[in-house]
């Protein structure tokens, strides 16, 4: 009575940690294989590129060098880290002065600000094309870099202030209590008590908001309108060959692994801070 | 008690000092914006001279001549958008939930290298919608792609299958690409919700004997519905706006035709900036009114737990 129960229970163990190693194994799948094979493409030219492989067999960069002589890639790629960096810095510091008002004073109307940022933040980006583009041309800057860096604003600033807010909003009174007595100015307030103390949630945000502006698509192909002006993500959607029908597969997945190289190394040395910055800016809202 | 009064004014001041570069910029860029294109669309602008434009009141939306109607809410390809676009928010969505819990309940197990297959499945969450699309447009391939490869090799099909050509599959290669991308997000909101759960709950349901999938369903999906119902909440605004994923995929192609696809067309392809303006607020709206109706039925759900 006692030993039967005990090999049955064994084999289900060993069945069950099997089932969950299988399930394991094709969640890793599902994630990393299709990035993979862009991988095993871009390293193909010819007809290898219509051969199904596993491994690479041969270590041709060809596509690489094809893709930084067929167009302007290289000012592209300058073009997305000059945009994304900008729009990093910029949100960052409106978001940090924005959250200190909003977390650390109570005035009349917090609330209702608060929610307004949220709402922008759940904007269609259609909704206002025709609208940014005519302020666009206004402020002259059609075909200019800048053009993306103000637009990409209104999704970049609303999350940052989000989650600057809450998380400034749970930092200890007592902080700021010593400095106000000296009579520090609100500006030394946030430049010497919160910002060191906000490093972490400063590289969450920050990071959120780069892949964010790193990846945008609608705003960068309406706005901007010649080669040499045009971000990465443009660049890639745009490329074609010498018809719909002969796409240039090869070096179109070399430029797709460039591009996304960076991300997935910064993602995985942030993998920590990026989950809860998700979740932070997903669950309190 | 003067002093502090005047140090709490003070505060205020300072606060909406550092708060005005913020909402400038905010006003600026979505306020200013999004009343321009309301009233775009009650003009005939034209995208190439759109400071000329004149006020033709509804026309844009819906008018009638010579026995006909005409406007946005008469043509059929938006009402095609329209319902492209609800098709692709409730598949994606809900196979997202479905597949990201799963996923979710794996992770949440104990196991060796837990946290680099956690780190891994942030892979497609972190490629860029255009590359994700190219790829999957690569895999995709009716002759030389991967998954046509395997299926045949499977048996599981006879002829090569033109994923992204064949009318009746855009929709479906869309859906897929689009689930293969977010499902980790929801994935790892699920996973962040579980962590959460108290143990106690489960050691006692393990001594009590209670079957794991009856304590799924009577514990854990209780517990976890609200942190899930805002990640769908949020999921499903994203996937109303979809642009990137069909852009790249399928084109303006009218089987896969999205209300953004749609606008953007519209205002940049045919240079009708007054009528796209129109679809843009119609599409401001649907997506307005989606969120609140959304917003309302799952906090009235969260008030009867």
């Amino acid at each position: 009575m006692a030993r039967e129960p005990r090999r049955t229970l064994t084999a289900a163990d060993l069945a069950r940690r099997a089932g969950l190693w299988l399930l394991v194994a094709a969640i890793v799948l599902y994630a990393v294989f299709p990035f993979y094979y862009a991988i095993l493409t871009s390293l193909k030219s010819g007809s290898d590129l219509f051969k199904i492989n596993y491994f690479p067999f041969k270590w041709e960069f060809g596509n690489y060098a094809a893709v930084f002589s067929g167009q302007p890639f290289g000012t592209n790629i300058l073009n997305s880290l000059i945009v994304s960096f900008s729009v990093v810095a910029l949100s960052l510091f409106l978001g940090v002065t924005a959250a200190f008002a909003l977390a650390r004073v109570q005035f009349r109307g917090r609330a209702t600000l608060l929610v307004t940022i949220l709402g922008v933040s759940m904007f269609p980006q259609v909704a206002v094309l025709s609208g940014m583009f005519q302020l666009v041309r206004a402020l002259g800057q059609y075909n200019h870099l800048t053009s993306l860096v103000i637009s990409y604003m209104i999704f970049t600033l609303p999350f940052t202030v989000w989650v600057l807010t809450t998380f400034m909003r749970d930092l200890p009174r007592e902080l700021e209590e010593a400095a106000i007595l000296d009579g520090a100015s609100s500006w030394t307030i946030v430049r010497r008590v919160f910002l060191p103390l906000m490093w972490p949630a400063l590289v969450t945000t920050g990071l959120l908001a780069f892949i964010a502006a790193w990846n945008e698509l609608l705003f960068a192909l309406t706005f901007t309108l010649t080669n040499d002006k045009r971000t990465v993500p443009v660049g890639i959607a745009l490329m074609s060959g010498a018809s719909a029908y002969e796409l240039p597969w090869g070096n179109i997945m070399a430029a797709s692994v460039i591009v996304t190289v960076p991300l997935v190394i910064l993602v995985l040395v942030f993998q920590r801070r990026i989950v809860s910055g998700l979740t932070a800016g997903a669950v309190k809202g | 008690m003067r002093d502090t009064s005047w140090l709490a004014a003070s505060r205020t001041r300072s606060a909406w000092l550092f708060l005005a570069p913020m909402l400038v910029i905010l006003l600026l860029v979505a306020g200013w914006p999004l009343l321009r294109t309301i009233w775009l669309g009650f003009t005939d602008a034209n995208t190439l001279r759109i400071d000329q434009a004149k006020w033709v009141g509804f026309e844009n939306f819906l008018t009638r001549r010579d026995g006909h109607w005409y406007g946005a809410l008469a043509d059929p390809l938006w009402w095609r958008s329209v319902k492209n676009t609800l098709w692709f928010t409730v598949w994606t969505v809900a196979i997202e939930t479905v597949l990201g819990f799963g996923i979710a309940l794996v992770l949440n197990r104990e196991f060796p290298g837990r946290a680099l297959v956690r780190a891994a499945i942030l892979i497609p969450w972190a490629i860029p919608t255009v590359v994700s699309a190219r790829i999957w447009g690569w895999l995709l391939n009716d002759q030389y792609g991967f998954i046509n490869h395997v299926l045949s090799g499977l048996g599981i099909i006879d002829h090569q299958i033109a994923w992204t050509a064949d009318p009746r599959l855009l929709m479906t290669s869309v859906i897929l690409v689009d689930v293969w991308k977010t499902t980790p997000f929801m994935a790892l909101l699920i996973l962040a919700a579980l962590q959460m759960l108290p143990k106690e709950c489960y050691e006692a349901a393990l001594l009590d004997g209670i079957h794991p999938v009856k304590v799924f369903w009577r514990v854990t999906l209780p517990l976890v519905r609200p942190a899930v119902m805002v990640a769908v909440i949020f999921r499903a605004i994203d996937a109303l706006r979809v642009f990137d994923v069909i852009y790249v995929l399928t084109g303006a192609n009218e089987q896969s035709m999205t209300m953004s696809i749609y606008a953007r067309q519209q205002l940049f392809e045919f240079n009708q900036a007054g009528y796209g303006s129109a679809v843009s607020t119609l599409l401001f709206f649907i997506i307005a009114l989606t969120t609140i109706v959304l917003l309302i039925a799952t906090r009235v759900r969260l008030g009867e737990d």
